[in-house]
């Protein structure tokens, strides 16, 4: 057991745990945010997915020892933001939520995604949300949310 | 008022990108103990012998012992124990839960449990069939004897895994002293509660089952969780606490059911005038240690045997083998996708062996009105393939790039796939199996409850059902409810399969708020109505012989791809669709459908790969089993064509598995005109495309 500090969705935060547990169990198990979801345990679908000092990460393939002073966001956090505003309503306007197991990973990429480029091609998109899995959709409406997005919330990004 | 298929947001939209909805693994409660199954480390032979570890108080062992029913899990055909006993039939077979409130703890409980087997040599080929069936057409094999020219190809089909995100999973606990209570990530919560009573022996009144959010389903959460919760229903009465039983990734990968591997045969018989008199068709399906849903699959394929063409015709017969592996099951299209596969690529293969443009040759036999279907029923309502052809044809400018790829040097291809699917259960099922059942209650206050027990997996049917009955009522939606299912609540309206929830179950909570509206000055009252099969629909199930669907859905896939000319690897670069689905309910989710149906369906014909050597399946995971990613998808264009059927809500017909069936003969139709090569498997992956460009005598 040892005492790590790191900030959760711009709050200091503090717990005791065991070291080599998964971030993706403290976050879900430890503070309730039910946002993160467990697709594959092995940092391949993606629905684990938060924000590790602004980088897209899965949360399932990170030991809360590596968490120390990092600020960590996840979709719980991301959803007190404007730009989450302008996300949310692209993809209910496109369809992009099906089941909606995947869907808050993949909102977690396009903030990173648009983070980086605000204004992505069709194939800048589809990169970017290459480490996210969805079964439902195809994708095809995932991307025309991201791009409706990208228009709409020119200039938060 | 506003056509029902204009758009409107998803009633559940909010909760889900917020990530706030409740999928079985958020579901927290006091005591919550942690189970994990111990499986079978051989594929076939008999236990011997099992030395525990002491276990410290609070932990348990769940096993055959603890089963006070029957120790079988109620599904179709009744083969498949809760808790194996002794008998051991495939690799990874369930043997006990250990239970306790530590999961670490309990794994290495699992771990330390050591099993000593008696080792029976396994059976992985295709010999013991379990089941076998036969029917005729018109003149059945005999026509045969009156061929000019007889072909004949073989075709096969791989697994298919479900792949939805979210793993299977269970809680469950007790309510009072008798009652079970299980919550999970399922299609069809009476077939868990009926399965849970015969194991349990218990009453109605004390087995509830309660649907959350569910993060995919696709055919994979249909019956293989009736097995989960009847062990963890065991457990439950046994331990007397909240239990999960909550599957990683691997577990769910390597003991779920899949889309069973198919062996086709087609022969055509043919006339001096090159023109089809018949078809002799034979289906081979594996359906690993247990028969299970197999023998439907099987009856399913083959009334698809005939693909979207009239036959006159016909002898169709095939075997369900049983083999020591893990068992297969239902997965969105049900047969059919083995099927559409095979004859798609038959009747291409035929006209290319005629030396007949082909697409004229497929569509000279495209089934028309008052033809009579593969088991002598009649396509009773009116068929617009040719004008959605026409449409499929315009949008894709296909004839262009159908010339123009098949110049020697392309890499490009161009295929267009003609499919059907049955709408609802086969034959008889819906009238004298399901029952279907629904209520629509009016409160005081005019709020509208619509009680089903049907499952939205993510095709939205929260959003729609609650569409017809606000449209019907003329009252805004937000009047409408639509909980999530629990049998204590609702009726048993049937599972969530077989594209039967919108046409079925939508159909009767239509007629079930007309008469309410009817009824709307009356201040508090309950609707109930049950399926009745519409008269003329008239099926037997021995003989296949009869009106095996009331409805057709109908549709028209185009794939283009682009093989590389190294590596062999086919990129999808456009997709077109044309389905008739009779009347659509909401645009946007109906579009959704048909991304998320062709995408799994075109993967199933060149990309998704898995299989087994000797019972262990060789992918695990989502790293060894390739779904296809954002980076895989080509852009998509649908159209909707709107064809009534009299007794959908609206003229409403299926969508689910309309949109699967025709993806894989589409891409590999395309891949085929891009290497000049025939294919006769699926997935055409690049090493078996290399395969075919070395084989001389393989040629277009």
């Amino acid at each position: 057991m040892a005492k790590i500090d790191f900030r959760l969705n711009g709050v200091p935060v503090s717990i005791e745990t065991q070291l080599n547990r998964r971030l993706l169990d403290v976050l879900h198990e430890d503070f309730d945010l039910i946002g993160i979801k467990e697709g594959c345990g092995e940092g391949e679908c993606g629905a684990c997915a938060v924000l590790f000092d602004h980088e897209i990460i899965n949360s399932c393939s990170v030991p809360i020892a590596n968490c120390a002073n990092k600020d960590i966001v996840t979709i719980e956090g991301f959803s007190n933001t404007s730009r989450y505003k302008i996300l949310k309503d692209a993809f209910e306007e496109e369809g992009a939520v099906q089941c909606g197991f995947c869907t808050p990973g993949m909102m977690i990429a396009a903030e990173s995604l648009l983070n980086k480029n605000p204004k992505p091609t069709t194939e800048e998109i589809k990169i970017g949300l290459s480490g996210n899995l969805c079964r439902c959709t195809g994708y095809n409406m995932i991307i025309k949310a991201i791009q409706r997005a990208a228009k709409v919330g020119e200039g938060k990004w | 008022m506003k056509d029902i298929r204009e758009s409107i947001l998803k009633t559940d939209g909010d909760e889900k990108i917020s990530g706030q909805a409740k999928y079985v693994a958020d579901i927290r409660m006091a005591n919550m103990q942690h189970a994990i199954t111990k499986r079978s480390t051989i594929a076939c032979g008999e236990i011997k012998n099992i030395s525990y570890p002491e276990l410290p108080e609070g932990y348990f062992i769940v096993d055959h012992r603890d089963v006070p029913g029957l120790n079988v899990v109620k599904i179709i055909f009744d083969d498949m124990p809760v808790f194996t006993e002794k008998a051991i039939t495939y690799l990874h077979e369930p043997i006990l839960l250990v239970v306790g409130p530590n999961k670490e703890k309990v794994k290495e409980i699992v771990n330390n449990i050591q099993i000593e087997y008696i080792e029976k040599e396994a059976t992985f080929e295709w010999k013991n069939s379990a089941v076998q069936y036969h029917f005729d057409k018109g003149l059945g094999k005999s026509i045969f004897e009156n061929a000019d020219k007889i072909i004949e190809y073989d075709y096969e089909t791989g697994y298919q895994e479900q792949a939805y995100i979210e793993p299977q999973g269970f809680i469950g606990y007790l309510e009072g002293k008798d009652k079970v209570t299980l919550i999970g990530s399922i299609q069809c919560p009476y077939y868990v509660k009926n399965a849970v009573i015969q194991v349990l022996n218990a009453t109605e009144e004390n087995v509830r089952v309660i649907q959350p959010s569910v993060g995919g389903a696709f055919g994979g959460k249909e019956e293989f969780p009736s097995l989960m919760a009847c062990q963890l229903a065991c457990a439950v009465k046994k331990v007397k606490k909240p239990i999960q039983l909550i599957y990683e990734r691997e577990e769910d990968m390597l003991v779920t059911t899949k889309r069973h591997p198919a062996r086709i045969r087609f022969s055509a018989a043919l006339n001096k005038e090159r023109e089809i008199l018949g078809f002799k068709i034979y289906c081979a399906i594996d359906a690993g240690a247990n028969i299970g849903l197999s023998g439907v699959v099987l009856s399913r394929a083959l009334i698809a045997g005939t693909g979207a063409y009239t036959i006159d015709n016909l002898d169709c017969s095939g075997d369900v083998f049983i083999t020591n592996t893990v068992p297969n099951g239902a997965f969105r299209g049900f047969g059919a996708p083995q099927m559409y596969f095979a004859v798609e690529m038959f009747m291409e293969h035929i006209a290319l062996d005629l030396g007949i443009d082909s697409l004229a040759f497929r569509r000279k036999y495209l089934a028309k009105q008052n033809d009579l279907t593969s088991t002598s029923g009649t396509f009773r309502d009116p068929i617009i393939m040719n004008e959605m052809i026409e449409k499929g044809m315009e949008i894709s400018d296909y004839k262009k790039k159908r010339i123009e790829y098949s110049k020697e040097k392309s890499t490009k291809g161009i295929g267009m796939s003609f499919f059907f699917h049955g709408c609802g259960f086969t034959g008889s099922g819906e009238a004298t199996h399901i029952k279907a059942k629904v209520r629509l209650k009016k409160d005081k206050d005019n709020t509208v409850y619509i009680l089903v027990a049907a499952v939205d997996m993510g095709q939205g049917i929260r959003t729609t059902l609650r569409k017809v009955v606000a449209q019907i009522l003329e009252i805004p939606i937000d009047n409408v409810i639509f909980d999530f299912p629990d049998t204590d609540k609702v009726p048993d309206s049937g599972p969530t399969v077989a594209s039967r929830t919108m046409m079925i179950v939508g159909g009767l909570i239509g007629r079930a708020a007309k008469e309410m509206k009817k009824r709307w000055t009356e201040t508090e009252f309950i609707v109930e109505k049950i399926y009745e099969q519409p008269e003329y629909i008239k099926y037997n199930d021995e003989t296949f012989r009869g009106d095996a669907y009331p409805a057709y859905s109908w549709g028209v896939n185009i794939v283009e791809v682009d093989v590389n000319p190294v590596t062999y690897q086919p990129k999808i670069l456009n997709t077109w669709s044309v389905y008739d689905i009779g009347k659509s309910i909401d645009d946007r989710i109906v579009l959704g459908q048909a991304d998320g149906g062709l995408t799994q369906g075109i993967a199933y014909g060149y990309l998704e790969v898995m299989n087994h050597v000797k019972g262990v399946i060789k992918q695990k995971n989502m790293t060894d089993y390739i779904i296809p990613t954002a980076m895989d998808t080509g852009n998509m264009e649908t159209v909707i064509y709107e064809n009534p059927y009299a007794f959908g809500p609206y003229g409403a017909k299926g969508v689910g598995e309309l949109t699967l069936v025709g993806g894989a003969p589409a891409v590999v139709y395309a891949i085929e005109q891009a290497i000049n090569k025939r294919i006769h498997k699926i997935p055409a992956t690049p090493e078996y495309i290399l395969e075919m460009m070395n084989d001389g005598k393989n040629r277009l």
